[in-house]
């Protein structure tokens, strides 16, 4: 039984597969209508997420498929106190694939264990979310038309941002990326993250409080939200949200070919006015987020157009 | 002293001084019945000061239980007075149920009848992460 619980559980070239499936998918969507008749998709999401729900849910109906589920934990039945591993292991006997999010870390390797459905593993806390990174690859490829000898800005919550960790750890297999890190102190990339994916693969990398310094340097700048629930004190949270902001003016000495992505949903991390801006490709990701979701389901399922 | 006491049973030798008690609650060795000798502070020409455990049975030693503590330790094995066997130890690549996950995010925190897992992914600095959520262990240093 394949799962998917991290991103390094593919290789580089199943992440190109999937890249290349998800083109033909965008190109040819009409070939693809039926390739999932009559399977079932089960989303079993014990904390919400409506956003990466439906993108599941979107991705399965367009192949063709069913999709089955529930979308919080009161209305599943580890509200009455059964284990993940049991709710899965029932599941897996209805569903053909299963998409989970828990908000336990190592919640969708337990289910693994027992489950007799291929789980893909759609958020466990603050540890992986590996659809997310492939959206994030197949933005990147589809914006840039390659994978490899870019700079790419990871600006944010670099400390706890779990969509940066598994990013940069993807994009270290590739040739060529050089990495530059903009936050403040209190949120830099953690050290075990730099020694484990960034000294150990002897990638270069700079580490910045400022984005208009590195901005012109920049092929790609990844956005990310600075969470309130990380902050002991509000005025912590409010000074260091408002710090890394992107407004127009912060642009001027961009490339023109930037490419801006951010995971969503933001606060107000990137000013509304930058939307029509055409290096704005956040809401391109979330379109992303499908076509990539349906490559993996048929990946998983064994199908093919 | 000398191996040869034992007739059948094992001999943990160069634990380095003052970590036979560690080692003696590790392995659970309270919960035998035969007898366990604790010798501390034995004179040794390669380390200076050592700790041996010797027990009067040929129980089954968790080797992985003693790798992850110290792999400088010597597992003697003694059969009707000779010396059969030297078990060399290694830093296991997992360790199953031997220490616990302590990030409160994790499954592990909440499902308790899952194995602690955890694997080894330095082996120069001796790190463990858990199997679930990556969190690494406290290193246990010696
Ligand atoms: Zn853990």
């Amino acid at each position: 039984m394949r799962h998917v619980l991290d991103i390094t559980d593919l290789s580089v070239s199943e992440i190109e597969e999937l890249i290349n499936v998800a083109q033909d998918i965008i190109a040819n969507p009409d070939d693809y209508r039926e390739v999932c008749k009559h399977k079932k998709l089960a989303t079993l999401f014990f904390e919400p997420s409506t956003r990466t729900r439906l993108s599941f849910e979107a991705a399965m109906l367009d192949l063709g498929g069913n999709v089955l589920g529930f979308s919080s934990a009161n209305s599943s039945s580890s509200a009455k106190g059964e284990s993940v591993a049991d709710t899965v292991q029932t599941v897996s006997y209805y569903a053909d694939i299963i998409a989970m999010r828990h908000p336990k870390e190592g919640a969708p390797l337990a289910a693994s264990y027992v489950s007799n459905a291929p789980i893909i593993n759609a958020g466990d806390g603050g540890h992986c979310h590996p659809t997310q990174t492939l959206t994030d690859l197949l933005t990147i490829y589809r914006e840039k038309g390659h994978l490899s000898n870019m700079t790419i800005g990871f600006c944010g919550d670099l400390k706890f941002g779990r969509t940066v960790h598994s990013l940069v750890s993807a994009l270290s297999r590739y040739e060529g990326f050089k990495f530059v890190f903009i936050s403040p102190s209190e949120l830099m990339m953690p050290s075990y993250v730099k020694a484990n994916v960034l000294d150990k693969n002897g990638l270069s990398y700079i580490e910045t409080e400022s984005l208009t310094d590195v901005m012109p340097e920049l092929d790609i700048l990844y956005m990310t939200r600075v969470q309130g629930e990380r902050f002991f004190n509000e005025e912590d949270y409010i000074r260091l949200r408002d710090k890394y902001i992107l407004s127009p003016d912060k642009l001027i000495n961009a490339k023109e070919d930037l490419a801006i992505l951010h995971p969503l949903p933001r606060v107000n991390e990137i000013a509304r006015s930058i939307d029509k801006d055409p290096r704005a490709c956040y809401f391109k990701q979330v379109q992303n987020g499908k076509f990539i979701r349906m490559a993996l389901i048929m990946k998983l399922l064994g199908l093919s157009k | 002293m000398i191996v040869d006491q034992i007739e059948n049973g094992i001999v943990l030798d160069h634990i380095k001084a003052g970590y036979s008690m560690l080692i003696y609650n590790y392995l659970g060795l309270n919960d035998l019945d035969c007898t366990v000798a604790i010798i501390k502070n034995v004179k040794s020409s390669k380390m200076g000061k050592k700790d041996i455990i010797k027990i009067d049975s040929l129980i089954d030693i968790n080797f992985d239980i003693l790798g992850y503590i110290d792999a400088n330790i010597t597992v003697n094995v003694i059969r009707d007075g000779k010396l059969v066997k030297k078990q060399k130890l290694e830093l296991p690549e997992t360790l199953i149920n031997v220490i616990k996950c302590k990030n409160p995010r994790c499954i592990t925190s909440t499902e308790q009848e899952l194995d602690q897992r955890f694997i080894l992914t330095d082996k120069n600095e001796k790190t463990y992460r858990c199997a679930f959520c990556e969190t690494a262990s406290d290193s246990l240093k010696i």
